[in-house]
């Protein structure tokens, strides 16, 4: 048998996507969570489909050379999207009794298929992202991916919280969609070309006058895509949408939404390092965002009472450690295989946290950390489960969080980011702080209500298998290391 | 056989996690890896020498990274230090009446970390194994701790992590020092790189790892998380803490800082004196101020560390031999007092030392064996300690200036000999205002400890005399380590 095409995997999962649209359409059957269990199995099979996929690089001459790369980054990203949206089905699965009364609607069921079929739908965006080496299918990816979320953000209806969520990310989203198109443009304008590869050759060729329109469009760029990665200053829409949204869709937010925008910041950036003028600019634009973003973050996540809004400041904390890496980018391999190992760890660490936060609303009726309270005698496995999320958020080693900013801070000493690292040791300590916060709740204090919650064997076994990638990516990165090896072609090809 | 080292009491912990019986379990493992020290200690060939008992498996060739645990005369000594501990403080540990389960993981927890951080010979598990402590320290205070156990418990969590992360950075800058086709975190190729003089000798990173490990250790001015938090700690968690756990960072300095950046040292050798004279005078006059007994020994253990500094910064055979015997007997020392401590803070509910008194006639043998541990902390002769300060003394004063005048080593240690005066001075009153004087009536019906747990206490005095009065036996062990840590 032969290795299945990268490119067939995206086709798949949209594939599965509008299967489950217009089944859920066509059929008038009155129970309809199954549709959730065809989601997971699809996912599932084509992640697993994906590990046999090699990465493959296209002749210059194919027509789809031009806008698509299956490089070997390009499947690691489609993995990571792959396994988000795997647990954000099944936290989608766990959390469809919340979602009926938030919707109004003749049968309990309505909403249902939707609430499954559009993850799937994101999932294809994200992964067509992974690969997207043209701006404008960079945009028309974003795009499908975006509005999705457009639509996921504000899908409990009734709920006050999540519709000021979704209008929230709509106006704000629309706004850095605006910012994105006007950077590619002025780009387009001095190069006159959308491919990464032309325009990295354009570049070269150019005269040193046109360095300050070029830098203009990196900067509107960097706005668009500010954005998606909740950097700060453009983070204002991160803790309302978080808090407001489903807690599923939260998860995919902070896990799928930044590993995508980070995949094309370092792809939109690659072609600049060459020219070392630019380059010095650019990091320097970089650095400076991650200060903003490690302070913010780290800083603003130490008061809050809510785990849902703690986890979204601290996504803009972990946004931070990412920029500080790359603003430490040489453009060789080393960042670009830090960056990609501290989304695959955070994903795993993000993920946990949200999936034992859904059971425990369920059982509680909320996501304060008061509803932690006790949490390791009501429930010894999720308690364990949040344990090894918050350690590994926070970096203590033997986790996957730990080794993703122990590459970090190498990336940032290599390179001489001294600014960088004071912040970011002091930083480190905040977090420890306001991530053991839910440690003292879940092991000190004490039940308000002494019951046992029960979870399902399906997410102890998610809980069990995160907590084992946690534990060996901690200390064998191997894997991932092996995955990103076959070198990126077109991020190397612009170097040559 | 390392291996199984630091396996041992994961693995009980565990199970007790799972619901094995608690107690039995937990000292199941602590006297197995008592045993199994023991074996290496007396397998262990010091005509040898180097490091034996090697295991090694490469995980990312191109990082340098590996999981290699050995054993040396250094290590195998703290080794043995945190195996002996390790069964005293589980052996005294009270009945706790809620989650006994979780309680003792988190003992086996440090006391793993401990032992892999001393058993690693590669510098990223070095640091991983003792950060492997830092969250089951918090567990321990936070939920059993007393007095202000939640500022306590938050206190040393947040100080060592960025402790922890501020080496890490200087363990970094290191690494990334080296030249890129050289770069290993395999200590002992390390060390040979700084043979060959590959490894630069930056002062920055020195100094980084310095405060680092400083922070760890409790070097004036980063001290006082210690003191805090050893006075909210449950008995046995302090014991482990202050006795084995603080000792990571001594040995940091002694198997990663001084060796390979021996002439960045050289710059910071003064900077580490007035610090270290900071630790012995300023900590020692703040030890005799307190009024509660467990911040006084605390506080003690704070200053003792000087004396530690004193014998390393000296970086010769003699200093670093005493360095070494004292890091063992302060270990036992304290770990004694603070068993004692705990179990006269059961009895009485208080330890503010005006409340109490006479308690030797209730508690003869608490009182005998706290005066032999008050002794041993004081440095008189016949006890481990006096052999490691004599050695450090001796180490620091042979560092003489050009001319007849004192150089300052000669007066840090000449500081440092007043320090014992000050120490003879505290804890002397503490033991006059807890166990001697007029018996108060409440404290009549107190009874002594009970036969089954004095083995306990037995075992940490009887090695402590042992080191006493043979520590040629450990010196020995020491030495060939030492001397090739040195010689470059």
């Amino acid at each position: 048998m032969t290795a299945p095409l990268p490119i067939l995997l995206d086709i798949t999962v949209l594939a599965i996507g509008l299967i489950l649209i217009l089944w859920e359409a066509f059929d008038d059957d009155k129970e309809k969570s199954f549709l959730g269990w065809i989601a997971i199995t699809g996912i599932a099979a084509v992640f697993v489909l994906s590990f046999f996929a090699r990465p493959i690089e296209f002749a210059q001459t194919s027509q789809l050379a031009r806008f698509y790369t299956g490089d070997a980054f390009a499947l690691f990203y489609k993995r990571i999207a792959l396994g988000a949206t795997l647990v954000v089905l099944i936290m989608a699965v766990e959390f469809r009794p919340l979602l009926a009364r938030y919707i109004p609607g003749v049968t309990p069921n309505a909403g249902t298929g939707e609430f499954f079929a559009l993850p799937v739908l994101t999932c294809a965006g994200l992964m067509w992202m992974a690969s997207a080496v043209d701006f404008i299918m960079i945009f028309v990816a974003l795009e499908l991916v975006t509005i999705s979320f457009y639509i996921l953000v504000s899908y409990m209806r009734r709920s006050v919280a999540s519709l000021e969520a979704g209008v929230k990310y709509l106006i704000l989203g629309a706004l850095s969609a605006g910012f994105l198109v006007y950077g590619i443009t002025w780009i387009f304008g001095v190069t006159g070309e959308t491919n990464l590869l032309q325009v990295g050759a354009a570049i070269r060729g150019l005269p040193e006058s046109s360095a300050t329109p070029l830098l203009f469009g990196m900067a509107l760029i960097f706005v668009g895509l500010g954005f998606k990665i909740a950097a700060v200053p453009f983070q204002m829409w991160v803790p309302d949408v978080y808090h407001g949204a489903p807690t599923p869709i939260t998860a995919f937010l902070s896990v799928g939404s930044k590993a995508a925008g980070f995949i094309v910041l370092m792809r939109v950036m690659q072609p600049f390092l060459a020219d070392p003028a630019i380059a010095s600019k650019l990091l320097l634009i970089l650095g400076g965002m991650a200060i903003l973003t490690l302070i913010y973050g780290n800083l603003a996540a130490m008061p809050q009472d809510n785990l849902k809004r703690l986890l979204a400041y601290s996504s803009i904390g972990h946004a931070g450690y990412l920029l500080m890496a790359l603003a430490s980018w040489d453009g060789k391999g080393a960042v670009a295989v830090t960056v990609s190992y501290y989304l695959a760890g955070y994903l795993l660490m993000t993920l946990l946290a949200f999936l034992v936060m859904i059971i425990v609303n369920k059982a509680t009726g909320g996501d304060d950390i008061v509803n932690f309270n006790g949490l390791s005698q009501r429930s010894p496995v999720l308690a364990f489960g949040m344990l090894m999320a918050m350690l590994s958020l926070a970096g203590v080693p033997f986790t996957a969080g730990f080794l993703g900013k122990f590459l970090v801070f190498r990336d940032a000493i290599a390179a001489g980011q001294w600014a960088l690292l004071v912040v970011g040791v002091i930083t480190v300590g905040a977090g420890f702080y306001y991530y053991l916060k839910v440690v003292r709740a879940m092991y000190w204090k004490p039940a308000s209500d002494a019951s046992p919650i029960v979870a399902t064997p399906l997410v102890k076994a998610t809980i069990g298998a995160l907590v084992a990638f946690i534990l060996i990516l901690g200390v064998y990165p191997q894997p991932i290391l092996k995955m990103l090896k076959a070198q990126p072609e077109t991020l190397q090809a612009a170097d040559a | 056989m390392l291996t199984l080292l630091i396996a041992i009491p994961i693995v009980a912990a565990i199970a007790v996690l799972l619901g094995a019986p608690a107690r039995k379990f937990s000292l199941a493992a602590a006297f197995a890896n008592l045993l199994i020290t023991l074996g290496l200690l007396f397998r262990y060939d010091p005509g040898a020498g180097g490091v034996q008992f090697q295991c090694v498996i490469p995980l990312v060739p191109e990082w340098g990274l590996q999981y290699f645990v050995g054993a040396d005369g250094l290590s195998l000594l703290l080794l043995l230090l945190t195996a002996v501990v390790t069964v005293a403080a589980l052996w005294v540990a009270p009945k706790v009446e809620k989650r006994e389960g979780l309680y003792f993981a988190c003992l086996l927890f440090i006391a793993a970390g401990a032992t892999g951080a001393f058993a690693s010979f590669d510098l990223f598990f070095f640091y991983a194994f003792h950060e492997l402590a830092l969250i089951p320290t918090f567990l321990l205070i936070g939920i059993w701790g007393s007095g202000d156990r939640m500022a306590a418990a938050w206190k040393v969590t947040i100080y060592l992590a960025l402790g922890s992360m501020v080496l890490l950075v200087g363990l970094l800058s290191l690494y990334v020092s080296i030249p890129a086709d050289l770069r290993t975190f395999d200590l002992i190729r390390l060390q040979g790189l700084a043979g060959q003089g590959a490894i630069p000798q930056t002062g920055w990173i020195y100094l980084l790892l310095l405060i680092g490990f400083g922070i760890l250790i409790s070097l004036f001015p980063f001290h006082s998380w210690a003191p805090h938090a050893y006075a909210s700690a449950p008995a046995p968690a302090a014991m482990l803490h202050a006795g084995v756990l603080k000792k990571f960072g001594l040995y940091g300095l002694l198997r990663v800082a001084l060796p390979l950046m021996p002439e960045a040292a050289q710059g910071w050798t003064h900077l580490l004196l007035i610090l270290l004279m900071g630790n012995i005078l300023y900590i020692g006059l703040v030890t005799i101020a307190q009024k509660h007994l467990d911040w006084m020994i605390g506080y003690s253990s704070v200053m003792h560390m000087g004396y530690i500094f004193l014998g390393i910064a000296a970086f010769n055979v003699l200093g670093i031999n005493g360095a070494a015997l004292l890091i063992f007997a302060h270990g036992l020392s304290v770990a004694a007092l603070f068993a004692i401590t705990g179990e006269i803070r059961q009895r009485t509910g208080t330890l503010e030392l005006s409340q109490l008194g006479g308690l030797a006639k209730p508690l003869p043998f608490l009182g005998f064996t706290f005066g032999i541990a008050t002794f041993a902390s004081i440095g008189l002769p016949g006890l481990g300690n006096f052999a490691g300060e004599l050695l450090i003394f001796f180490g620091a004063f042979a560092h003489a200036g050009p001319g007849l005048e004192f150089s300052t080593f000669q007066i840090a240690t000449i500081v440092a000999l007043w320090g014992v005066v000050i120490s003879a001075v505290y804890m002397l009153r503490a033991y006059r205002a807890v166990f001697m004087g007029e018996p108060r009536p409440r404290w009549n019906t107190l009874t002594d400890l009970s036969p089954c747990l004095r083995p306990a206490l037995i075992l940490l005095l009887a090695v402590l005399v042992f080191t006493g009065f043979r520590p040629q036996f450990f010196v020995n062990l020491v030495k060939p380590t030492v001397t090739a840590l040195i010689a470059k």
